[in-house]
């Protein structure tokens, strides 16, 4: 597919690098000029990908994510989000709001807002090979009156 | 962490503030909850002023604010939500356990 810029991140799985991933994606949206509003859902979408690489893919160990920033054309951020930890068995299921394995801790949110927050959200899995995030979000173009 | 609160008549204020994610989330939850141990209010109230950003996690926060409190047949009331934070509760349909309360707030 054409675009027009990228970066890569990647970066161990550790809790501390969750605020740091998160600022680093909006940072790098910055060029498509969104407002508060759209650079919120960005970071918070890159919140709950990079969070559930975290505790769930690398749950009892520190593994590697690699996240992957595209702008393509009509002014869309293209997000993908790596891990190559345990993988998911039922995406479908995992995807239905407040479904979690993850105990008290966690709600069972997080597919819910990227999937609200975001244009469109992709989920690839293979159960003991990792999981495959890929999000979109369109960035609406504003007038220099605005 | 530290967290300003306050009492008047059993009821609690807790002022949240920061980045409430993953990372940070742990640490709040236990001191949210010794708080309500030392205190035993009927009403907890988290103020959302000073959150400057949210995620599932705080979710979790809220709920287990909510479950500790119902053990003591008390309440709790989220009121002074920043549109981000606002934005992810609404996401969960919080509302339907706890009380929002409008105050305005603008971030
Ligand atoms: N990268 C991943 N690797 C393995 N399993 C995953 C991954 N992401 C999600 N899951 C599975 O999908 C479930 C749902 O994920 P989701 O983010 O919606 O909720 P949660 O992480 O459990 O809770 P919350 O995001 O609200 O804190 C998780 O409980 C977990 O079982
Ligand atoms: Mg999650």
């Amino acid at each position: 597919m054409k675009y027009e810029n990228y970066m890569t991140l990647e970066f161990p799985s550790k809790s501390a690098n969750e605020a740091f991933a998160r600022a680093a994606v909006a940072c790098f949206a910055a060029q498509l000029d969104p407002n508060l509003e759209e650079l919120n859902d960005i970071k918070t979408a890159v919140s709950e990908a990079v969070t559930n690489c975290i505790v769930h893919a690398y749950r009892d160990s520190i593994g590697e994510i690699l996240i992957k920033c595209r702008i393509l054309p009509e002014n869309t951020l293209d997000i993908v989000v790596r891990d190559h930890g345990c993988g998911i068995e039922d995406i479908a299921q995992a995807r239905t709001p407040m479904f979690s394995t993850g105990g008290e801790e966690r709600s069972g949110m997080g597919f819910t807002i990227m999937e609200s927050f975001m244009t469109s959200l992709n989920v690839t899995s293979r159960p003991g090979r990792g999981t495959t995030v890929h999000m979109k979000r369109k960035i609406v173009r504003r007038g220099s009156t605005d | 962490m530290n967290l300003t609160s306050f009492l008047q008549d059993k009821r609690l204020t807790v002022a949240l503030r920061g980045e409430i994610d993953h990372h940070s989330a742990k640490e709040v939850l236990r001191v949210v909850g010794n708080k309500i141990d030392l205190y035993l209010p009927y009403t907890l109230v988290l103020d959302f002023r000073e959150v400057t950003f949210m995620d599932s996690s705080g979710i979790a926060v809220v709920i287990s604010a909510v479950r500790r409190m119902r053990e003591l047949r008390g309440q709790v009331i989220v009121q002074n939500v920043p549109p981000q934070p606002g934005k992810v509760l609404a996401a969960s349909g919080i509302e339907r356990i706890v009380k929002v309360e409008e105050g305005s707030c603008t971030a």
